[in-house]
């Protein structure tokens, strides 16, 4: 399966995409969810919003072959639309770091094996002013490590343990990982009293 | 040591501690809709993987489908295909579907209950955020992405860290003219969108205790807008009488059995959380969103904030918020004009919402300048209506009835804003483009909100109609 690889570290131009509460209508809107696949939908990532904004960082030339994406607070917060990270990872993101998430995109991330790390505000604003100032420079997301680097800084950035080892340990395939629990997951299933029909 | 129902249900539901820390959650209910599963099915073949526990798996239609025309195929090719692969993938995996045939169709959320599917003690999981609404009869239920749709497919769990829990107490009672969808608002209003990330809501306190099971149904459904991951109502005896004689719940003797389980899942007295929240209900007014965040409310006889008032950091989305709307700040809610009414939605789409909507209804006819719909949140929602003549109501007061499905609360079907239309809506988002229009403009409130706002054309405060 594609996200069955280690995620330790990722290095890549940044992009920087402000505000807090971005949330994943916004991403991707509800009308690319009526196709039944996920291909194609990297050109679409936050379709209306580019639209409305000629300024949108996802118009601009000077960001094109970016990686790491640097967001605000609650970013993808709403509907559980996998089509989000699905469109942001075609797009090119590999990476994305901010103030926080919404924990149902946090977690669709994760399975793509795309780390969401949290960073302090200021960091955040700072992180968001260094891509605008120079969007060529290379910028390190080191999931093992928990920071992100550009140039001479280190930035301490979080995620929660169990994503992070998912990724460091290349377990993001979370399927034939719980599948691994075998007769196990029948065995919990036969002691609930409403799967036996009480 | 005193235990909450999220402790009892999550150990009860644990397979094993997974090598990355995180549980192997088994999911005791699967819900499923044509949106977000095509993609889970097409990996579950490309995997040559069955589906784990198919009599644990029950689909519907209701994102795409058309709530006025349904003959098929849908005058939308991308609906009707979506529709093929739903029904194409339910018959080779063999899975009950509650298509429009079977009378049962309806919102994933409000069919679940309906049927009784939903019960207490459960564990839940659907491809949509607004799953949090099974929590209302005491389940744990995620809303989740399609990866995690093929996990449960495919091995009837899920991969979870356990959430820490946040008591939210909602005290006193409510005034006449507010309802639950008040309540929720004003909850979100108060621990903001992103209060509830790592959490999960356990709804206590009087003003719950008080509340129907369909009015706890739309308290949970939002619990989602409030960041919180899940949020549950502890299950107690307007519970089990809401679950007796449904479809799929149990009768006779493993009825009783399944109470004492039922009630056995509640939290203990004493138990601790991790946090308590406390809200005032008699201080709650019917509540109307002005912004692009269901944060962004007032009571409906406020006006509406200054950016400058804010923390610095959430200014731009202020201002960002009031451009998009064209409000100024320090403008009154009460009076703003509206183009369209929406009732409906898995937040506002069961019988007691159309009843509270009809009640208004009954009092004027729709504003000339105002496109007003009611769509149930099911079939069997309609029918019951229909039978106690709402429908009627609706239409001679100048709203259009519809058939069943999620319609214009996100616009993927034909039900869209136009433009920058104004929309009074019973549905759960207000983001910027969610009802179909990238321009569109969307106020949550009340069902009963809605339907006043419908004949007077503006945002109205419904006390006054009701008086």
């Amino acid at each position: 399966m594609s996200t069955d690889f280690k995620r330790r570290q990722i290095t890549g131009r940044g992009i920087p995409v402000t505000g807090n509460d971005i949330d994943t209508d916004r991403i991707i809107p509800a009308r690319f969810l009526k196709a039944v696949v996920f291909e194609g939908l990297g050109e679409h990532a936050f379709e209306d919003a580019k639209k409305q904004n000629p300024e949108h960082p996802f118009n601009s030339p000077a960001y094109r072959g970016a990686s790491v994406l640097v967001v605000g607070q609650n970013f993808g917060c709403g509907s559980s639309r996998e089509h989000a990270p699905q469109a942001l990872m075609r797009w090119g993101i590999r990476a994305i770091v901010g103030g926080s998430f919404g924990e149902i995109f946090a977690g669709n991330c994760v399975i793509l094996g795309i780390p969401c790390l949290r960073a302090p505000q200021e960091d955040i604003e700072w992180l968001q002013r260094e891509i605008g100032r120079a969007p060529q420079a290379p910028i390190t997301v080191d999931v093992e490590k928990q920071e992100v680097r550009l140039g001479d800084r280190v930035i301490k950035a979080t995620m929660p343990d169990g994503p992070r080892n998912q990724l460091v340990n290349g377990t993001c395939d979370s399927t034939s990982v719980l599948l691994e629990a075998g007769a196990a997951i029948e065995a919990t299933a036969g002691r609930l009293p409403y799967v036996k029909g009480f | 040591m005193a235990r909450t129902l999220l402790d009892k249900v999550w150990e009860a539901h644990t397979v094993r501690t997974l090598p990355s820390g995180q549980t192997q959650l088994l999911i005791g209910l699967h819900l499923i809709h044509e949106v977000t599963t095509p993609q889970a099915f097409q990996m579950l073949k490309e995997l040559k993987l069955k589906v784990r526990m198919p009599e644990r798996t029950f689909g519907t239609l209701d994102h795409i489908i058309p709530t006025a025309d349904q003959t098929r195929p849908y005058a939308d090719p991308e609906a009707e295909e979506m529709a093929q692969h739903m029904y194409r993938n339910m018959k080779d995996f063999n899975l009950q579907l509650f298509d429009m045939s079977t009378g049962k169709q309806g919102i994933v959320h409000v069919i679940g209950p309906e049927l009784g599917l939903t019960q207490p003690g459960m564990t839940i999981a659907c491809g949509d955020s607004h799953t949090s609404t099974h929590g209302a009869v005491g389940a744990i239920a995620f809303g989740i992405g399609t990866t995690q749709v093929r996990d449960v497919l495919a091995t009837q769990c899920l991969a979870m860290a356990k959430p820490k829990l946040r008591q939210v107490r909602v005290e006193g009672a409510l005034a006449k003219g507010v309802y639950a969808k008040d309540v929720i608002l004003w909850i979100i209003n108060q621990l903001g969108v992103k209060g509830g990330v790592g959490y999960a809501y356990e709804y206590a306190g009087p003003v719950i205790e008080w509340m129907t099971m369909e009015e706890r149904l739309t308290v949970c459904n939002m619990s989602i807008e409030g960041g919180a991951r899940c949020g549950y109502v502890n299950p107690d005896q307007t519970t089990v009488d809401y679950l007796r004689g449904k479809l799929y719940t149990p009768s006779g003797a493993a009825f009783d059995r399944a109470v004492t389980y039922w009630k056995g899942v509640a939290t203990e007295p004493g138990a601790s959380f991790d946090d308590v929240a406390s809200i005032d209900g008699a201080r709650i007014e019917p509540v109307v969103t002005w912004g692009i965040n269901p944060e962004m409310s007032v009571g409906v006889t406020q006006s509406i904030p200054s950016p400058e008032a804010q923390p610095e950091a959430e200014r731009p989305t202020f201002r960002e918020a009031l451009a998009h709307m064209g409000f100024q700040a320090g403008q009154p809610i009460k009076g703003a004009r509206i183009d369209v009414a929406f009732v409906g939605s898995c937040t506002n789409g069961r019988l007691s919402d159309l009843r509270i909507a009809a009640e208004i209804a009954k009092k004027g006819k729709v504003a000339k300048h105002v496109r007003a719909l009611i769509v149930p949140g099911s079939q069997q929602v309609a029918k019951a209506a229909e039978a106690e003549g709402l429908d009627e109501v609706f239409r001679q007061a100048g709203f259009q009835w519809r058939k069943a499905g999620c319609s214009m609360c996100l616009g993927m079907n034909d039900d869209k804003l136009q433009g920058r239309e104004m929309s009074a809506s019973s549905s759960n988002r207000n983001f910027i483009g969610r009802q179909g229009s990238p321009t569109g403009r969307t106020l949550l409130m009340s069902p009963a909100m809605v339907a006043a706002a419908a004949i007077t054309g503006t945002v109205t405060d419904v006390r006054e109609i009701l008086r």
